[in-house]
């Protein structure tokens, strides 16, 4: 009666090939997986596929030139971009800015990550099933791109800080649209709290799912809210203050378990602290201008440039040969919505970089993902991989 | 802050370290290639130095003759009281290796791969320095500034459909030898 019907079974492991373009993953990456029926006991993650040379590319630009390269690195927050790789050349060149562009970069800085953290959610809980949800996410991030579009006239490569200051100030309507936008998001914020903190099948994909230990991931490298995740309480802006971030309150919110699910916790919890520092630094923003009043940095008026010798040679000068950068070298950091996003630049005193590094703070966080997901279940790649939140463009450069 | 920790490198290796600054701020020491691997390792176990946070290379091409081309670049960080280090070391030419820290931080394995295929700088002791981030026919090492921007790489053959890609060598025993049992108590 009774058969033995794992007789016949195919008990080899079997080697597939996840992605590097699969429907369930977002970002270009390919893993190679070695797999025990579900159980993934090896896994070999392989990116490069969106690799276009961002540093080779640096070192043949002139140093305003670099930051639309910037907006390509992480093209769901790039002003964060704009705004590290800026504060390197800035820190090499000793320049001191204006308060107002202070504040404007921290107020546009956090309205990045609060839609790189709605990108990042949204696809985590789409890619288990919740569509919904997602459309939810969308609809609050769709108030901050119109916002970002008004001050710089693009939806996503914003290209938006220069050397010494910002391309543009904000328009006057800008204020006013924030006060709108922020009690909005908090609505659609607490609607998804409501549908994912006691959902139990949420949870049951996301607890206990992808762990990793504060001494591994100290060890890796990682920062960012997988970091927080653990437990450690590491966040530049509060660790080693920059812009304005020392005059702001907020919270950094960590979890225990460094678990899926504790990430979802720590980056929903995140937003509300990025509202609470644009309401502030709003509250604060001083008037003034933008830029430094160095002709060496910032392009005269215009009406100098059609009225005046030294307006015209002034901004000649600046447009053909570009700004010049003391020779040296230096590491700008700041809190980017994956952890720390961190500039080195070398200059030899020229117009061009030597070399420019960007330090992407999800490559650490890529890097883990083999050792973490081993022991999990193929279903299990999907939520990791999403609260990996790995962004092609700064991954690969 | 951490001129200290400068202080202490110094007092510590005498001969090795070969320069210290602190341009803009960033304290920054050089240290021979030789005590490479023995410096950060002093810098992780005895300063705190827990948190890689970058590793990359600079190519110095004709620079003022004698002086090595290349060099490497590590940055780390002290997760409890927040100080932070760079540390240099010259690479020539014509000896292109340094010691892998890969024994030391897990972080660096990545960062050594891309370092290794973008400037051909070889990591003594890495595990697997197979390309990360370009493909394995790729000719040359694209950040040396003798390789021209514009250089365009031969097209390559498409693979056979039974290819298969090269894999890591596993930690553990051979697949075929451990059973699903054994695969599942040890996870």
């Amino acid at each position: 009666m009774a058969q033995d019907t794992t007789k016949d079974l195919h008990t080899d492991y079997l080697d597939i090939m996840i992605g590097p373009s699969h429907p369930a993953t977002h970002g270009t990456i390919q893993m190679h997986a070695l797999l025990d029926g579900e159980t993934i006991v090896d896994i070999d993650v392989e990116p490069g596929y969106l690799h276009r040379g961002f540093e080779k590319e640096c070192e043949d630009h002139r140093w305003n030139q670099i930051v639309p390269y910037t907006d390509r690195l992480n093209y769901v927050s790039p002003i964060i971009n704009n705004v590290g790789y800026v504060m390197a050349v800035e820190k090499l060149c000793g320049l001191e800015i204006t308060p107002r562009c202070q504040y404007l970069r921290v107020i546009l800085s956090e309205m990045c990550r609060v839609t790189d953290h709605l990108t990042c959610l949204a696809a985590v809980v789409m890619e288990l099933g919740a569509f919904s949800a997602f459309l939810y996410f969308v609809k609050a991030r769709e108030l901050y791109y119109e916002l970002i579009e008004s001050v710089t006239g693009a939806r996503v490569t914003y290209s938006w800080t220069r050397v010494g200051g910002l391309r543009w100030d904000v328009p006057d309507d800008f204020r006013e649209g924030l006060r709108q936008a922020i009690p909005e998001t908090r609505r659609i914020v607490d609607e998804i709290h409501r549908l994912f903190d006691k959902n139990r099948i949420f949870i049951d994909r996301t607890a206990g799912v992808g762990v990793i230990s504060k001494e591994d991931a100290i060890s890796y490298g990682i920062t960012g809210p997988f970091l927080r995740s653990t437990g450690v309480a590491y966040d530049v802006r509060k660790a080693h203050p920059y812009l304005v971030y020392n005059e702001l309150e907020f919270e950094i919110p960590t979890g225990e378990n460094g678990d899926n699910y504790d990430r979802w916790v720590v980056r929903m919890a995140e937003l509300e602290q990025s509202l609470r520092i644009i309401e502030q630094a709003l509250a604060k923003l001083p008037d003034g201008p933008v830029n430094v009043a160095d002709p060496r940095f910032t392009l005269p008026a215009k009406e100098s440039v059609y009225s005046s010798i030294e307006g015209t040679i002034n901004h000649f000068k600046l447009i053909y040969e570009g700004i010049q950068v003391p020779r040296g070298e230096a590491y700008a950091y700041v809190e980017g919505a994956n952890g720390e996003l961190g500039f080195y630049v070398v200059s030899d005193g020229g117009t061009k970089p030597v070399k420019c590094r960007c330090r992407p703070p999800c490559f650490p966080t890529v890097a883990a993902m083999g050792e973490i997901l081993k022991g999990y279940m193929l279903a299990d790649i999907i939520p990791t991989f999403g609260s990996v939140n790995m962004i092609g463009g700064e991954m690969d450069r | 802050m951490s001129v200290e920790i400068l202080d202490k490198l110094k007092e510590r290796f005498p001969e090795a370290i070969e320069e210290t600054h602190q341009l803009c701020g960033d304290e920054t020491a050089r240290v021979a290639r030789s005590a490479w691997l023995e410096a950060v390792k002093f810098l992780r176990d005895e300063m705190g130095m827990n948190m890689f946070i970058d590793l990359t290379a600079v190519d110095y091409l004709g620079r003022e003759s004698g002086l090595p081309r290349f060099e490497v670049v590590l940055h780390l960080r002290n997760n409890e009281t927040n100080q932070r280090i760079r540390l240099k070391a010259r690479v020539p030419e014509s000896s292109c290796s340094i010691a892998s820290l890969c024994s030391l931080y897990k972080g660096a394995d990545w960062f050594e791969r891309e370092c290794h295929e973008m400037y051909g700088i070889k990591f003594a002791g890495h595990p697997d320095l197979r390309p990360l981030l370009l493909y394995p026919e790729f000719q040359g090492y694209p950040l040396r500034k003798d390789y021209p921007i514009a250089k365009t790489q031969p097209r390559i053959p498409l693979l056979a459909p039974e290819h298969k890609p090269s894999r890591r060598a596993m930690d553990e025993t051979e697949p075929d030898e451990l059973s699903c049992e054994e695969i599942k108590k040890a996870n």
